[in-house]
């Protein structure tokens, strides 16, 4: 394991990872022993991130080493789309058994991948690494070695086994495999000076799609998709690419920013989801190309371009515009898709009501500050009662979210919209905004809504009703006795990581007269583990500096 | 707007003839053999359609006219069918429907009937009602709400005006849009509340394919004559389907009874108010399985109406069908771009659709070009095909699937269960994507 721990040490001191530059040296070394917390972590794994992010790697065989679970109860459910090979929807793995648990399972994946040669004949094979053969001592990368030579195919050892940490983390590993491993291990059989690379981007959905005929317009070549709908051989030789645009975030920061060290090849962070940023992207691709020597004119055709495509796009948003002016969205999501979809969103006139920083890093939260000014209402955790409280009170007519939370809004009888990779509508580009705002057009003007708010015939009282009379009790119970609501709101968790209260932080405040939000951290911990409950941590530390204050005019 | 297709030809027949409408009311009843005055054929037609619909051995008997018959009149011809049924199979009831040759020659059966009673006091224990159903008129669900009426009129015995009522016994009047699986459903939502249902017809016992003890040439079961004379001395009379209206107020006129006409129990909102009903009727609370049943069918709309939603849907059927599952497809989002029914109804002026014509499966095949599924029986297969779209099967005949006899659409449960079964078409249908999805249009491209 000393060299997954030396490369998950790498992954964490990324340079370009704002969170991790968030981190004090000492957390930071932590890295991946940081522990969930039991009994209330949610998300995948970190296999899962590396499965994720090179799936979608159309044309390979991707065999998970490792006992059923892992594959068996995960495989094909994902939405990147092909537009060609279909192996990379065929389930895979060596469903490791009893025996292999004692024996070691190097043997039966050796012959794993030569039965998946024989048979399927892919140009390359991943071979993911999980817990069990982890533990068990099973070393991949000699195994993927041995094959590679023998077998005469790259086969490829993705060493991100589930416990070492998240989703975010297996989505690096997996881009340090890449980068070991294949890119830069073939050559393109031509290049042109109109050649790219869109990093992280899974053709969820099919969203490349939505986009790649803009590109294909104005000669604009994608050399490879790390990874969607990608073929080995593209991904293999794209470090022959003039720009690159890095789409999802933080997902794969260290694959652009290790190919731009490498090769030289310059990148900016994009997004395709919204108008605005759309053409953005269009913009800064057309810049970069220029600036690595593609001719001048490109610049002029990308903004006829833009301006051609806008136009058609108001156009056909316009009349949702009237229908959706002034509606509220409720908006729990992570990471990129936060920013990114606020924009898409406020372009039609819809207001937003909150939204969730969960995953997103530092950056993402003050890109969401920053478009949704100071009214922007964060939410990290919202209860079923708290949604219910926020559609009772008329603040969101619609909530958009990942696939999860989609149960707690549905219960909650709220319009959901799903804008997580589990969904099945695309949203990139001009065309994926109008999709968009057509698809909240349709779930609030779902004539079912009136129907299952409506009380049965039998109850004198709606479910929404006995909420309300609930909230209402807590209330006056916390106005008859302030003491016991002052010790419920102290023992509210602040986090869910470290399992800190409000109280523990507020009491470190006032002991050793604590006034950033790092100092905080380090001395109570709180915030030191996916760093979601930052913001909350500052609303207690401004809400001390107010009291402060507020005694300060007084005195 | 109800209107009615203009064509002088009738491509692809969604209608079926009232005869067999009436014939299949007759086999609701127990002991009962239906009897089409006409030739052969118009039996032997109408028997294979059933046959294989149900997949269940169908009594229906023929007058057999020939030719020479249909020219002197038929009165030979049903006395020796009716002597011939009661000798061969023992029915209790045999239902006499008129067909268009018979109509068209203009015999009276009313009065053949009066002609054999007197000639044969030996058919005295056999009820014999006959039903006027000429096949150039109106269609399946008319010659079935014919029918019953005319079972009310004939077999209901007057109610006293003190008569002693059955304190939970309903008079249910089920319209020929409910299978004999709906009727089952009723039956037990029924009971649940305590209340002795009486179904007229009742096809649950007869046609719901059940192993019978004995071979019986009549019907297996339904309900029988003496519960229908008995009907007047029940307490309350529910009908559904606006088909059943004419009987209701007959039987209601017989019975002193006001009644009370559901036009449709497919939905939540039909189903609540059909529990509120039931509640308020029999005295007793809503019991608790169909509590629990109503928040499985919200649940089914929440987690159905992404797929529901701005859909697009062709559907034919007979008024009263048409009725509940389009309103209902109209409240879970979908779009009724086609409708295409049979006869007149007074209920679908209010339906919800673009058009609702009268008209055949060409029709329904010419308005449902962009629908994303087309609902109707059996034979819109073919149209399916060619439109490249689902299908659902609906209504009588659906001859290429089993179970037709079980198919739901009442209450929570069988809207829960439409919900699961239409949309698992969607899902299926959802197309897709690939790299020429979202190609830039022709013209935009031509501009550059």
């Amino acid at each position: 394991m000393s060299t997954l721990a030396s490369k998950i040490q790498e992954v964490f001191a990324e340079p370009g990872c704002g969170k991790n530059q968030g981190k004090s040296e000492k957390e930071r070394k932590k890295g991946c022993t940081k522990q969930l917390k039991p009994g209330a972590a949610a998300g995948g794994c970190a296999f899962d991130g590396a499965k994720i992010a090179l799936q979608p790697i159309t044309d390979v065989a991707h065999l998970v080493h490792g006992p059923i679970a892992c594959e068996g109860n995960s495989w094909d459910n994902r939405g990147a789309k092909s537009s060609g090979p279909q192996v990379y929807r065929t389930g895979f793995t060596t469903d490791i058994g009893e025996q292999d648990v004692i024996f070691g399972g190097e043997k039966r994946l050796y012959k794993s991948i030569k039965e998946i040669i024989e048979k399927y004949d892919p140009p390359a094979v991943f071979v993911y690494q999980t817990c069990v053969p982890a533990m068990i001592g099973d070393d991949i990368g000699a195994v993927c070695k041995a094959a590679s030579e023998r077998l005469g195919k790259p086969v490829i050892p993705i060493n991100s086994p589930g416990f070492v940490g998240p989703k975010n983390l297996g989505n690096k590993l997996a881009g340090e495999a890449l980068l070991d491993y294949v890119i830069g291990t073939e050559e393109p059989e031509v290049t042109t000076p109109y050649d790219i690379n869109i990093i992280g981007e899974y053709n969820l959905a099919g969203e490349l799609w939505q986009v790649k005929p803009l590109l294909d317009e104005l000669g604009i070549r994608i050399l490879s998709c790390i990874s969607g709908d990608a073929r080995y051989h593209e991904v293999a030789s794209s470090h022959r690419a003039r720009a690159a645009m890095m789409v999802c975030s933080k997902a794969m920061i260290n694959v652009a920013r290790k190919m731009e060290e490498r090769y030289q090849i310059p990148f900016f962070e994009g997004s395709f989801y919204g108008i605005g940023d759309m053409s953005e992207s269009l913009r800064e691709i057309a810049r970069l190309l220029v600036e690595r020597g593609a001719p001048d004119e490109l610049l002029g055709r990308t903004e006829a371009l833009i301006a051609r495509e806008e136009a058609r796009a108001w156009e056909r948003l316009a009349p949702y515009k009237k229908r959706l002016g002034g509606k509220r969205v409720l908006l729990i999501t992570g990471g990129v898709k936060s920013w990114s979809v606020v924009a898409a969103l406020q372009e039609v006139g819809i207001e937003i009501v909150g939204t969730s920083v969960k995953k997103s890093t530092k950056e993402d939260k003050e890109r969401i500050k920053e478009l949704m000014g100071d009214d922007a209402h964060m939410i990290d955790d919202m209860s079923p009662r708290e949604m219910y409280k926020m559609l009772k009170e008329a603040r969101a007519d619609i909530m958009l979210s990942g696939g999860r939370s989609q149960f707690v809004a549905l219960k909650a009888k709220m319009p959901w919209l799903d804008i997580n990779q589990e969904r099945h509508h695309a949203y990139a580009g001009y065309e994926g905004m109008v999709d968009l705002v057509a698809e909240i057009d349709k779930a609030l003007s779902n004539p079912i809504w009136g129907q299952v708010r409506k009380a049965a015939p039998w109850d004198e009282t709606t479910w929404e009703q006995r909420a309300d009379q609930a909230i209402a009790e807590e209330l006056a119970a916390a106005e008859r006795d302030p003491v016991a609501a002052r010790e419920k709101a102290r023992a509210r968790q602040i986090c869910n990581c470290k399992a800190i209260t409000a109280g523990e932080i507020e009491d470190a405040i006032l002991a050793d007269r604590l006034i950033r939000v790092e100092e905080i951290v380090e001395r109570t911990h709180a915030g030191s583990g996916c760093g979601g409950c930052a913001p909350r941590i500052g609303a207690i530390l401004a809400n001390f500096e107010a009291q402060a204050a507020l005694s300060q005019a007084v005195r | 707007m109800l209107s009615t297709s203009k064509k002088a030809c009738t491509v692809n027949p969604l209608k079926m003839s009232q005869p067999i409408g009436a014939a299949l009311a007759f086999m609701g009843l127990k002991g009962a053999m239906p009897l089409l005055h006409g030739s052969q054929g118009c039996t032997s037609f109408g028997l294979v359609l059933f046959v294989r619909h149900f997949r269940e051995a169908i009594p229906l008997q023929t007058t057999a006219m020939s030719e020479v018959a249909t020219v002197i009149g038929g009165l030979e011809n049903v006395e020796q069918a009716v002597v011939n049924i009661v000798s061969r199979t023992k029915p209790e009831i045999i239902g006499i429907c008129s067909t268009g040759v018979t109509e068209t020659k203009g015999d009276d059966v009313e009065g053949f009937i009066r002609a054999i009673r007197q000639k044969h006091p030996e058919l005295d224990g056999v009820a014999l009602v006959s039903v006027s159903t000429p096949d150039f008129k109106d269609a399946f669900q008319d010659g079935w709400a014919k029918a019953v009426t005319r079972m009310i009129d004939q077999l209901v015995l007057p109610a006293a005006p003190d008569v002693q009522r059955h304190p939970r016994r309903l008079n249910v009047l089920a319209g020929c849009h409910l299978t004999p699986g709906d009727i089952d459903e009723l039956r037990d939502i029924f009971e649940s509340f305590g209340l002795e249902p009486l179904f007229l017809p009742d096809l649950s016992g007869s046609l719901d394919g059940h192993l019978p003890d004995d071979f019986t040439p009549t019907t297996l079961g339904g309900i029988g004559v003496a519960e229908i004379a008995g009907m007047g001395q029940s307490s309350w009379i529910l009908a559904i389907g606006e088909q059943m209206r004419g009987a209701a107020e007959l039987l209601s006129e017989k019975s002193g009874l006001p009644f009370t006409l559901f036009d449709r129990l497919t939905g939540l909102s039909s189903s609540d108010d059909l529990m509120a009903w039931l509640a308020r009727i029999s005295g007793r609370p809503v019991p608790l399985k169909f509590r629990r049943q109503r928040s499985q069918l919200v649940d089914a709309m929440l987690d159905g109406h992404f797929h529901f939603g701005g859909k697009k849907v062709a559907i034919g059927a007979e008024p009263d069908l048409l009725w509940a599952v389009g309103s209902w497809l109209t409240e879970m989002g979908c779009e009724i771009r086609a409708a295409v029914t049979t006869t007149q109804s007074a209920r679908l002026e209010d339906l919800p659709s673009g058009a609702t014509l009268i008209g055949d499966l060409e029709d329904l095949e010419g308005m449902a070009s962009d629908c994303d599924l087309l609902i109707t029986h059996s034979h819109g297969r073919q149209a399916a095909e060619r439109l490249e779209i689902p299908f659902f099967r609906l209504g009588i005949p659906t001859f290429d699937r089993l179970g037709a006899g079980h198919q739901l659409t009442v209450g929570y449960r069988g809207t829960r269960s439409l919900i699961f079964d239409i949309g698992n078409l969607f899902i299926a249908q959802a197309h897709e994507p690939n790299p020429g999805t979202w190609r830039l249009p022709e013209e935009v491209m031509a501009s550059a």
